[in-house]
C-alpha cells in the first residue's frame, strides 16, 4: 500500500488552496504533451504519448472475426490495458487490477460512445466476417492522469491505423496486404480529468495529487462538441456547480488537446 | 594499463583497466582485467578505480541518518519506509525506554521522522533509533526525493552547497542519507529550494556547479546578481581554478567541485530543537 506522508498531504493542499501547484503549473494547466505516431512497426496503428512523466504506448491491431449475432453488420472494438510493473511500484504482474480495468473501460466508452469509428464500414460480409479492432494500452511510466494520456494515445493510434483491404469471395476472405485504407473515422475525442482536493479542483493531476484526491471526474468530449464519456472516482462528492464548472473548463481545453493530432 | 579517463561514462562490463590498479566500488575483477559492474562515471583515486552510479537505491548502513515514513504500527514497533528495498523498524523501546505506552499516540501512519540506523543485520533487517540530536518527527515542510548517490553533492565540500542554499532561502533543510530531503520555510522558498535541489541532482556531475547554483539562487530570490559578486567569488576561487583545469584536461586528477564522495562525517548535523518535546 502506498502511504502518503501527512506533511506531503498538507503541503500539496496548502499550495492548491493558494491556486499553486508543486510543479509550478496553474490549476487548469496540462503538463507537456508529446505524441509520436507509428511507434510500433508490427502494429497497424500506434502511438507513444508522454504527459509530463506519464508515458503510454498504444497499439491497434485489426483482425478478421465473426460479428456479434445481434449486430451482424458492424465491426467490433475492444480495448485492453496493461499496467506494466516497471511503471510504478504499486503495479503488480498478474490479472488486471481494478484501476487497469477502469482505464480500459473508460477509454473504450469514450471511443465507442463518440461513435468516432465508423463500425459499419468495418463489415466485410454481413453476419459472417467483420474487422475487429483491438486497442492495447501499455502503461510504461505512471505519474498520474492515465485517462487523458491514454485517450490522446488511442486517438493518435486510431488516426494512424491502416487496415488491409479485404474481400469476401466464395465463402473465403481474400486479403490484399499491399493495399491498405485508413481506419474510417468520423470524429475525434479527448478526455479531461479533474481532481478535487479539499475545496479546489485541478486539471491533469500528478501522481502526488492523485494519491490524495477526494474526488475525480473525467470528461470525454468529441470534436463536434458532445460529451461522450464521464467517469467519477474517489470517495468525495462533487456539487452540481462544480460539475458544470469542470465541464466548462473541459470544453475550453478541447481545442488545445485536439491540436496535438495535426 | 588504463583504458578510461576520470569521470568517463561507462556501462556494465566495460573494461576499465588492467594490472596496477585496485578494483573499488562498482567494479569487479576478471583475471587481470577490471570491469565496471554499474552504469555510471569512473572515479580514479591514486591507484584505486571505482564507478559512481548515476542512480541508485539506498542500502542501509549502520550509523546513517535517514528520513523515514511510518507505514505500519505493530505491537511493539513501528514499521518505517526508508526509501529503500529494505524496510526499517523502530522498536517501541527506542522511544519509551522501559515504559509501556500506546504506540499510535506517539507516531501515526503517515508521520515523517528523522532517524538513525542503529543496526543492520545479515538479513538486512534495519533497526532504527531516535537517540541523537534533532531526531524526531517533522512538522509541516515538504519532502524532496533525490537519488542517494547525489546526497554528498547536495551537501558539498564541508557543507558548502547546503549552507549556501540555507542562507539564501532561509529554509531549514535536513538531508537523509537515503535521498530524502526535508525543507521547511516560506511556501515560495520551499518551492525554490525544491527546484534547486532537483537541479543539483540533475547536474551533479558537471563542474562549477556551486557557482551556477549560487547565481541561480540570486536570480530566483533577488531577481538579479549582487554587484559585489567579485568579493563573494574569492572563496570559490579554488573551485573556479579547478573548472578551468577540468575543461582543459579531463584527465585531471583534482576533483574539488565534483567530488561525489564527500566524507560522510560532513553530512549535515541537524540543529532542530523543537523535535524532542513531542514525546
Amino acid at each position: 500500500m502506498n502511504i502518503i506522508p501527512e506533511i506531503t498531504k498538507q503541503s500539496i493542499t496548502n499550495l492548491i488552496n493558494n491556486n499553486e501547484r508543486g510543479d509550478g503549473r496553474a490549476v487548469d494547466e496540462y503538463r507537456e504533451i508529446v505524441i509520436e505516431t507509428d511507434f510500433v512497426s508490427k502494429a497497424e496503428g500506434s502511438a507513444r504519448v508522454t504527459l509530463g512523466n506519464t508515458q503510454i504506448i498504444v497499439g491497434t491491431k485489426p483482425q478478421i472475426g465473426e460479428p456479434f449475432s445481434d449486430t451482424p453488420n458492424v465491426g467490433v472494438l475492444m480495448t485492453n490495458s496493461e499496467m506494466l510493473p516497471i511503471a510504478d511500484p504499486k503495479f503488480e504482474p498478474g490479472p488486471p487490477s481494478e484501476s487497469s480495468v477502469e482505464l480500459a473501460r473508460v477509454v473504450d466508452r469514450c471511443v465507442r460512445e463518440s461513435q468516432m469509428v465508423d463500425l459499419e464500414k468495418l463489415c466485410i460480409e454481413e453476419g459472417k466476417k467483420v474487422w475487429m479492432i483491438f486497442i492495447d494500452l501499455h502503461i510504461i511510466d505512471y505519474d498520474g492522469n492515465l485517462f487523458d494520456a491514454a485517450m490522446l494515445g488511442v486517438m493518435a493510434a486510431l488516426m494512424n491505423t491502416k487496415i488491409p483491404v479485404a474481400e469476401y469471395k466464395n465463402d473465403e476472405i481474400v486479403i490484399d496486404e499491399e493495399a491498405t485504407i485508413d481506419l474510417p473515422l468520423k470524429d475525434k475525442a479527448t478526455m479531461c480529468t479533474f481532481v478535487k482536493i479539499g475545496d479546489k479542483i485541478v486539471l491533469d493531476p500528478s501522481l502526488d495529487e492523485e494519491s490524495i484526491l477526494d474526488a475525480r471526474l473525467s470528461i470525454g468530449i468529441t470534436e463536434s462538441g458532445n460529451i461522450c464519456a464521464m467517469q467519477k472516482g474517489g470517495d468525495g462528492s462533487l456539487s452540481k456547480e462544480e460539475i458544470l464548472d469542470v465541464v466548462k473548463t473541459a470544453y475550453s481545453k478541447k481545442d488545445e488537446l485536439m491540436k496535438h493530432f495535426n | 594499463m588504463i583504458h578510461v579517463e576520470d569521470k568517463k561514462f561507462v556501462v556494465p562490463g566495460e573494461i576499465l583497466a588492467e594490472d596496477d590498479f585496485y578494483p573499488g566500488r562498482g567494479t569487479f575483477k576478471e583475471g587481470d582485467i577490471i570491469c565496471s559492474s554499474l552504469m555510471g562515471l569512473v572515479s580514479l583515486r591514486n591507484n584505486k578505480i571505482s564507478v559512481i552510479p548515476l542512480k541508485s537505491k539506498y542500502v542501509p548502513k549502520k550509523g546513517d541518518v535517514v528520513i523515514g515514513k511510518i507505514d505500519d504500527i505493530r505491537f511493539s514497533m513501528w514499521g518505517v519506509n526508508i526509501n529503500s528495498p529494505y524496510s526499517g523498524i523502530l522498536p517501541a523501546s527506542e522511544v519509551f525506554g522501559r515504559e509501556k505506552k500506546e504506540l499510535s499516540r506517539v507516531f501515526r501512519i503517515g508521520d515523517v521522522l528523522f532517524l538513525r540506523v542503529v543496526d543492520v543485520d545479515e538479513v538486512k533487517k534495519v533497526k532504527l533509533g531516535l537517540k541523537g540530536r534533532g531526531m524526531g518527527k517533522f512538522r509541516k515542510g515538504i519532502l524532496v526525493d533525490i537519488t542517494p548517490t547525489k546526497v554528498p553533492r547536495l551537501i558539498g565540500k564541508k557543507g558548502s552547497m547546503i549552507n549556501m542554499i540555507k542562507d539564501k532561502t532561509r529554509c531549514k533543510i535536513v538531508v537523509g542519507q537515503n535521498g530524502l530531503v526535508w525543507v521547511k520555510g516560506d511556501v515560495d522558498m520551499e518551492q525554490i529550494t525544491k527546484n534547486i535541489i532537483h537541479l543539483i541532482e540533475a547536474e551533479a556531475h558537471t563542474s562549477g556547479l556551486t557557482n551556477r547554483i549560487r547565481d541561480k539562487l540570486y536570480l530566483l530570490i533577488d531577481g538579479e546578481l549582487p554587484k559585489d559578486l567579485e568579493t563573494d567569488e574569492s572563496k570559490f576561487d579554488e573551485n573556479q581554478l579547478n573548472d578551468e583545469n577540468n575543461s582543459n584536461n579531463l584527465n585531471n586528477d583534482s576533483n574539488f567541485d565534483n567530488s561525489f564522495e564527500a566524507n560522510e562525517d560532513e553530512l549535515e548535523k541537524p540543529k532542530l530543537e523543537n523535535f524532542k518535546d513531542i514525546l
